[in-house]
């Protein structure tokens, strides 16, 4: 036995004889982990962290087990220190699911229990703040349980019978009564109706100083800076209290762009879900890819031939550059260099955009992998241009961006030891990516966990210590260095030969089970939880998504720093609203 | 003489000017400068929903530069643009807020539907938060299909509302005020304030309904 199958093994023996009877193994097909009673969930987390060294706990997350009549609350945990998942599970009654919730021992678990509350109605008793967090209070019903049906409902599962094999199209507003995308409850009367109370309650939950400074008189405010706020990357929304300027709670506001991924890709086929992956994190379309067809490809036992998971390889760093180089443009532009460093990252950006349109036939939305490999090959020509990027020009201009950016007075000023996050609060608060890494823990799940091949390949993991908004700025370079030395080793290693294992299929049957795909995206890490009942499409259709979680430390980075510099701070955790609000 | 074609721009005389005037002196309608400087200062709002508006940056950054149209100048404010380029899906719970900055644009005022979702709900359209096409809320001038559409399609279509802006005449646009939108309220779903009545008379009827089904099965076992 290895090394690590005995761990595990150990982990299992002191798991099971130490919650005896409320701590089983999850014996389903397909499944794996534990099942723990509610009751005892909250011991067995801390043992879990304390005593077996599980300190990050990725993703969480509710399945719906309708047949059943079970909720089901899923939880990821690892080491920082790498290596595979723990998985554990609670299971309550669906009429009344209650779970004591994680946050006092995982902080990271806030938001992703606030989410499986709006979007499932698990209550999660003793969280701190259990309120909707992608819809507004006041909404009928929690849209991913099984039951809940959306104003266009059609049928359960695509293909629809009205678009294949019949064919014919009709306009899903023609069926409405409203001509619009809306249902409302039965005997509900809108005059009776008072205004949603959504803002009054976040109003309510800031914090709030006793008393401001001694000398100088000052007014506590609470300001919105959001949806529509041009340092808010999208339709973002950050409401502070201020005493004077200075910050003394913010609460991240979000949902703007919720646009039910998760709704939509339980009702699609398997391959349906690739396209739309693209426009979670649609600066980053490859990578989205990339977690999703790993996580599928889990499930039904196949591997992609050579060239295919090079080429992927490939594309996934490319990705990575481009999203980083413009993350570092549109950072600058928070900083008030307003647009003049961005223009230059955009430069290099289309050059990529460039290379995805000539293999995948569109610059953003790319919908390339296929699982089993990739949707087709890369011609000579674009190979040469690759090429040209990797082992000239990048290495270049990325060397000038470092020339004119880094050692600006202005940059180092208003980035050193500001939104500082210590390696304990990153990990605590389930921090991924760049974000965890800048503060000093050297976490990455293409070192971790490898992933594809990521193990042939030589490349340091970044990291940078301070844990502030300069070292998240400098750690971005260093990745896109790295990214560049892997896609040059990948371009010399890459073999010729077929780009898919099997025929190209439309439509898979996927094996009953759950399975987790993660990888190491350009945000952190991005994961797609799935699970099949064997039929033409998931049960479930969760994405862990790396902007969304890397929120939660948002309020404690702002805290005491002053409101220009809760744009900058916003601006270092690079979140993209696709992924965040889903 | 000047031999440029009749519907050019600015320049169009009609009247003979003197050979030595020529580039010193124009002779044009009002309608026609006016609109010549409006359709060459658009300014768009900066702001944006979703993916369009990464194509959307990208459409202002250097490669396509849509500063060749006069339209570098990205407003933050609503009170000072012209154009609202919807880029993106809208979202109910965005809803409100998109139909708050249109009725803060002065007039005259302009909205592009950019892409699939902001033309008819897009990609996201049966989702339970979506919203089937801005159009349902604000007058729409111009449709850009795509998902994203191109830099370039958004350059066309940019173009063509110039083209629709050089067809107004001062009349209509100067001066006139804006109609307000009732902004859409949150409440199990978005309401449109206007639809209060049909939304109660749907919800009784539904209500009715489901009472009679209820009452349906004991009448059978009875
Ligand atoms: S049309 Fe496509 S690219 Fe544009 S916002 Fe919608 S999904 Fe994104």
């Amino acid at each position: 036995m290895s090394e690590q199958t005995v761990m595990i093994q150990n982990e299992e023996d002191t798991l099971l004889s130490r919650f005896p009877k409320v701590v089983r193994k999850d014996e389903r097909k397909g499944y794996e982990g534990y099942v723990v009673e509610a009751n005892a969930l909250t011991d067995f987390a801390r043992t879990l962290r304390d005593e077996l060294g599980y300190d990050y706990l990725s993703s969480v997350t509710g399945v719906d087990y309708l047949p059943q009549g079970q909720m089901e609350v899923v939880y990821h945990a690892y080491k920082t220190t790498g290596g595979p998942a723990l998985v554990f599970k609670v299971q309550v009654p669906r009429d009344n699911p209650v779970v004591p919730s994680l946050v006092p021992i995982y902080p990271g678990a806030d938001f992703q229990e606030r989410e499986a509350w709006d979007l499932l109605g698990i209550k999660f008793e003793g969280h701190p703040n259990l309120k909707r967090i992608l819809l507004w209070e006041g909404f009928h019903g929690h849209p991913l349980r099984k039951d809940w049906r959306e104003p266009y409902f059609e049928a359960e599962h695509k293909p629809y019978k009205s678009r294949f094999p019949e064919g014919k199209v009709f306009r899903a507003e023609e069926r409405n009564p409203f001509g619009k995308n809306v249902d409302y409850p039965a005997g509900f009367d809108p005059a009776q109706w008072t205004p949603d109370n959504t803002n009054a309650l976040i109003y309510e939950g800031l914090g709030r100083v006793e008393k401001a400074s001694d000398d100088l008189p000052t007014e506590q405010i609470v300001v919105n800076l959001g949806p529509q706020h041009p340092s808010t990357h999208g339709v973002f929304r950050m409401v502070v209290t201020l005493d004077g300027e200075t910050v003394v709670d913010l609460e991240p506001v979000m949902g703007y762009l919720h646009r039910n991924h998760e709704k939509i890709g339980e009702r699609n086929t398997w391959l349906m879900n690739m396209p739309f992956t693209d426009r979670l994190d649609y600066l980053s379309p490859m990578s989205n890819n990339f977690g999703y067809a790993l996580a599928v490809e889990k499930l039904l036992g196949v591997k992609p031939p050579e060239r295919a998971e090079y080429i992927r390889v490939i594309m996934a760093e490319l990705t990575r550059i481009q999203n980083h180089i413009f993350a570092i443009g549109m950072f600058l532009n928070d900083m008030g260099a307003y647009f003049t460093p961005s223009l230059y990252a955009i430069e290099e950006r289309e050059l990529i955009l460039d290379v995805f349109e000539a293999v995948a036939g569109s610059r953003m939305m790319v919908n390339y992998f296929r699982f089993g490999g990739v949707a087709r090959d890369i011609p000579e020509d674009v190979m040469k241009k690759i090429h040209d990027l990797a082992f000239e020009r990048l290495p270049r201009r990325i060397d000038e961006l470092d020339r004119y950016l880094t050692n600006s007075e202005i940059v180092r000023v208003r980035g050193e030891g500001v939104g500082v996050l210590t390696p304990e609060q990153a990990i605590a608060y389930s921090a991924a990516g760049p974000v965890l890494r800048a503060s000093g823990v050297p976490y990455d799940v293409r070192r971790a966990e490898p992933y594809s091949i990521y193990d042939r390949f030589d490349f340091d993991v970044a990291v940078r210590y301070h844990g502030d908004v300069y070292d998240r700025y400098l750690i971005r370079m260093d990745e896109v260095r790295q990214s560049i030395r892997i896609i040059q080793q990948a371009l010399q290693q890459i073999p010729e030969g077929p780009i898919m294992s099997g025929k190209p299929q439309y439509q898979h049957r996927v094996p009953a089970g759950e399975s987790y795909g993660r990888v190491e995206g350009p945000k952190g890490e991005l994961g797609f939880y799935v699970v099949s009942t064997g039929k033409g499409n998931p049960w479930r259709y969760h994405v862990r998504a790396p902007s969304f979680i890397n929120l939660t430390a948002l309020a404690e980075m702002t805290k005491g720093q002053k409101v220009a510099d809760t744009v900058i701070i916003l601006g270092s955790i690079d979140i993209v609203l696709g992924e965040t609000d889903r | 003489m000047s031999t440029k074609p009749k519907d050019e721009g600015l320049n169009s005389p009609q009247y003979p000017i003197p050979e030595d005037l020529q580039g010193v002196v124009t002779i044009t309608t009002l309608d026609r400068i006016y609109n010549w400087g409006r359709r060459n200062s658009l300014w768009p709002m900066m702001f944006g929903l979703a993916c369009c508006a990464i194509e959307m940056i990208c459409t202002a950054a250097a490669r396509f530069d849509f500063a060749r149209f006069g339209m570098e100048v990205m407003r933050a404010s609503p009170r000072q643009a012209d154009v609202m380029i919807v880029a993106g899906t809208v979202t109910k719970k965005m809803l409100p807020q998109v139909v708050r900055l249109y009725n803060q644009m002065a007039e005259p005022k302009y909205v592009v539907a950019m892409g699939a979702c902001a033309s008819g709900g897009g990609p996201f359209k049966e989702g339970y938060n979506v919203v089937s096409g801005i159009d349902q809320y604000l007058p729409v001038d111009v449709y850009i299909p795509g998902c994203p559409p191109t830099p370039q399609a958004l350059i066309y279509g940019l173009m063509k509302l110039q083209e629709k802006v050089d067809r107004q005449t001062i009349k209509e646009v100067y001066g006139r005020r804006a109609e307000m939108i009732p902004i859409p309220v949150l409440g199990p779903d978005v309401m449109d304030p206007r639809e209060y009545d049909r939304i109660r008379e749907y919800t009784r009827q539904k209500a009715e309904q489901e009472a009679a089904a209820a009452a349906e099965p004991e009448a059978a076992q009875a």
